[in-house]
């Protein structure tokens, strides 16, 4: 068996095939799917069944051999890293629509009005639009809908998200003091409330496209704001599930107070997601 | 042996060969494998898209319409450019990374190795999916690899393959990044602090952090194109408030730090060889490992460079050129360094030093291009003509293509334990060196008088130089078969001359590597190594 100081090299991986393969078979049919082909969501379907025997075979096979020890400190390191960097892409790539969302409220939506150098296109192209955000664009695309306020449901969203990130801290104290039971107590109630996030949401989406005839066709405002709010929403879901899983582990034993590093990328996950949320309450939300 | 074999799956820390058949390339984990795989890979892809390229030129022999109808055309050039950057030149310096950088740390293997062996297959399955798209109704992506809408959104079936084609490569790209910079910061030998680390290591760090950071921006990109397609948003769209040229900063502030992605491995690769070859330490180690650095910061405030035709307002025009112009003075450095490296040297010139030599000289003019077309009111003349063509072809082809020879013949007797054939190794430089600056040269005059990028016919008066730059393709093209011949040969055992362990005079002072036998046992550095070696710095 492995000895504490060398760095542990796992020397055959079925799982990344695996999981490769039911990723390309999900994409190909959503692919099909979007092209109108009748078999492509079944394709879609089963890729993600694929998809999901892996990552429950892989993380069992990770959480085995963690449990019995066989990494070592400098193992440990380079999860870490792979997980920080990892959230690191992930800000990119939210980046991207919060750029976007920039970008269209104080140059391009500014320029279709008139201002700068948008001059001619006000004059020529669209001369009676008025640039006022929330818009959905000179053409109207979309027709006429509400904005979706900040004090409502998603004001309560925030004390949510906000909530779960203490229990959350709270369940991790637990860990570090050896006490099971404020761990798992933690654990449930952040994913409790993640989901109650979840929840929160989606009655917030049938309310925007059965009340407010806001939907992700209502142009620009419509694009960012569903775009936005539903890569958040999935985020949330994945960070409920991976915590579930954690908890899982937990309420069966596992995780020492120097030796968690799931409990620790689940945590750095959830924040992560809760920064964001902060973000768009502002960006999206408030202003 | 049976017994040993049984016990295999129990004993999964016992120290091993690797696995017998097919299916060890499938499931292995080793970083050489992995590094062997990525190298085939995108040496096929170099010959696919290279066949491509032949298309183009065919059709560009000569004014008027002759083999292949617009769209195709466009098919192509679009392909073209996809495989080459993401199936041939990426993978190819990946390749690398994987086999080289655990060597030359003196760490046992990569940090994450079944990531690695994930990073792999997502990069296959990527490709696959894109090559898909050459037999779909409508035909293959013809919009050129920058996928701009709306000219984009007439794709006909091919556009969500496309799509999640580059989320793949995407996802791919990421986690071979992750690996890498966790295999840098946490597998190095003791002895191997940040600043003895051989400049292939240092621009690969800093690579790694483009990668990461810049592939999640083009995901985005590409995934608001899907959504403009198939979900009725207005991101590209005027008429809803969005706009087209949004997606346009987009793209290149992924496309931007994108081309330094190719070319940051290659001056890593470039300052590894030249030393060994002038028998000189490198000229300026840390400068070089802080141009690097500066290189990679300018990359990501520099991308409006590729637009100072959409109509940006004033101030915006004069930052992104003088900001682009900064990039010079990095690139200067390095230049002046491999130069001086060169500078009285006692100097050899077998083929590794042959095309790096030529990489010197010849990124060099792509260099100079770019600066040319940093400057906004002259690119207004340069911009989407076959000057741009030229530039970027100075500073792929005879730059990170030639490299990447350069590193194959470099490399090749330490990984197969053979010598290379150095009379074909010479004649593939030669005749890639001439044919390639008949193929690209020639481009800029074309460019200069006009002649649009991405077009299948032209006026005639383009008619003689887009002749000659097809001849200089041709015979560019049918020199690679040459390297394809000395890289199967060396592996069947080469001239019969078996390498030594330090294969080139005195590289064991210059690199870890050439401390292990040629070819190195299936696992290396199990335990670290004591010393390291310097004269590179
Ligand atoms: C010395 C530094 C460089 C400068 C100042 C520079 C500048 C530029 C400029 C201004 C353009 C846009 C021209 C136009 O569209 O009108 C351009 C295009 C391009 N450059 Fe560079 N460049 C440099 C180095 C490089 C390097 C090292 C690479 C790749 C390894 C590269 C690859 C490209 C590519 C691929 C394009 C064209 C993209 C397209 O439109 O398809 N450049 N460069
Ligand atoms: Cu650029």
């Amino acid at each position: 068996m492995s000895t504490n100081n060398a760095y542990y090299v796992p020397h055959k991986a079925t799982w990344p095939v695996v999981g490769t393969a039911g990723l390309v078979i999900m994409l190909a049919g959503f692919a099909n799917h979007l092209n109108g082909s009748p078999m492509g969501s079944a394709w879609m379907i089963l890729g993600l069944v694929v998809f999901i025997i892996m990552l429950t075979g892989w993380f069992t096979l990770q959480a085995g051999e963690s449990e019995s020890g066989m990494y070592n400190t400098q193992v440990g390191i380079s999860y870490r890293m792979g997980m920080m960097w990892f959230i690191f892409s992930e800000i990119m790539f939210f980046g991207v629509f919060f750029g976007t969302l920039w970008y269209t409220r104080n140059l391009s939506v500014p320029w279709l009005g008139g201002e700068g150098i948008g001059q001619a296109t006000k004059e020529l192209l669209w001369p009676s639009f008025d640039a006022v955000w929330p818009t959905n664009g000179p053409a109207n695309v979309g027709g006429e809908f509400e904005p979706m306020g900040a004090w409502g449901l998603p004001f309560l969203n925030t004390l949510i998200l906000l909530t779960s990130g203490v229990t959350c801290t709270w369940a991790h104290h637990g860990l570090l003091a050896k006490k099971r039971d404020q761990l798992i107590k933690g654990l449930v109630a952040t994913v409790a409330l993640g989901f109650l996030f979840v929840a929160c949401q989606a009655y917030e989406y049938h309310e925007a496209y059965s009340e407010m005839g806001l939907t992700l066709g209502s142009g620009i405002y419509g694009s960012t704001f569903f775009m936005l709010t539903g890569f958040h929403g999935f985020h949330v879901c994945v960070g409920a599930i991976i915590l579930s899983v954690v908890l899982f582990r937990s309420w069966r034993g596992h995780f020492k107070p120097e030796n968690h590093f799931a409990f620790e990328a689940a945590a750095w996950y959830w924040h992560f997601v809760d920064v964001v949320w902060l973000g768009l309450f502002v960006f999206v939300y408030l202003m | 042996m049976s017994a040993v074999v049984a016990e295999h799956e129990h004993d999964e820390h016992h120290d091993h060969g690797p696995q017998k058949g097919l299916l060890r390339w499938v499931i292995t984990t080793n970083h050489k494998d992995i590094g062997t795989l990525y190298l085939v890979f995108s040496l096929a892809m170099f010959f696919i898209g290279g066949a491509m390229a032949m298309i183009i030129r065919a059709e560009l022999f000569e004014p008027g319409m002759q083999f292949v109808d617009p769209q195709f055309f466009n098919s192509m050039t679009t392909m073209h450019a996809l495989v080459m950057v993401f199936g041939a030149v990426m993978p190819a310096f990946v390749g690398l990374a994987n086999w080289m950088i655990p060597m030359m740390i003196g760490a046992p293997d990569m940090a994450l190795p079944r990531m690695n062996n994930m990073s792999f297959w997502m990069l296959v399955a990527g490709v696959l999916l894109l090559a898909s798209t050459l037999f779909m109704e409508g035909g293959a992506p013809a919009s050129g690899w920058t996928l701009y809408p709306p000219l984009v959104l007439q794709t006909g079936a091919a556009l969500p393959f496309a799509i999640f084609s580059v989320h793949l490569l995407g996802i791919s790209s990421i986690m071979g990044a992750i690996n890498i910079i966790a295999t840098i910061f946490n597998m190095r030998a003791p002895a191997m602090t940040l600043m003895k680390m051989p400049l292939f290591v240092w621009t690969w760090l800093i690579t790694a952090f483009l990668l990461i950071a810049i592939m999640p921006v083009f995901a985005g990109a590409v995934t608001m194109l899907l959504t403009d397609r198939f979900f009725d948003t207005s991101f590209f769209d005027a008429a809803g408030g969005g706009d087209p040229v949004l997606y346009q900063h987009i793209f290149w502030f992924f496309g931007h730090p994108e081309v330094y992605v190719m070319i940051l491995p290659t001056f890593g690769v470039a300052s590894t060889i030249i030393p060994v070859f002038a028998r000189k330490p490198l000229f300026g180690y840390s400068s070089m490992v802080y141009a690097t650095a500066s290189i990679a910061f300018l990359s990501f405030i520099v991308w409006a460079h590729h637009m100072f035709t959409v109509g940006m307002p004033v101030a915006g025009e004069l930052y992104f050129m003088y900001a682009t112009m900064l990039i010079a003075i990095p690139t200067g450095v390095k230049v002046f360094n491999w130069t001086a490296t060169m500078w009285k040297g006692s100097m050899t010139f077998e083929t590794p030093m042959l095309f790096s030599i030529a990489f010197v000289v010849l990124f060099t003019i792509g260099g100079f291009t770019g600066l040319m077309m940093s400057i906004a009111p002259s690119d207004f003349q340069y911009h989407d003509t076959y000057f741009i063509v030229a530039h970027f072809h100075y500073t792929l082809v005879p730059a990170s293509v030639f490299i990447l020879m350069a590193a194959g013949y470099y490399w090749l007797p330490k990984w197969t334990g053979n010598m290379y054939n150095e009379r074909i190794g010479k004649l593939h430089f030669w005749l890639s060196a001439v044919s390639v600056n008949i193929l690209f040269f020639p481009q800029h005059f074309l460019g200069l008088a006009g002649m649009p990028r991405r077009i299948p016919d032209y006026a005639v008066q383009f008619a003689d130089w887009n002749m000659i730059s097809s001849i200089g393709g041709f015979i560019f093209g049918i020199s690679q078969l040459l390297f394809l011949y000395i890289v199967i040969d060396t592996i069947k055992g080469g001239t019969g001359e078996k390498a030594t362990d330090e294969v080139w005079e005195d590289a064991h002072k210059h690199g870890l590597e050439w401390t292990l036998p040629s070819p190195p046992p299936y696992h290396t550095f199990t335990t670290p190594p004591a010393t390291v070696p310097t004269e590179h710095i």
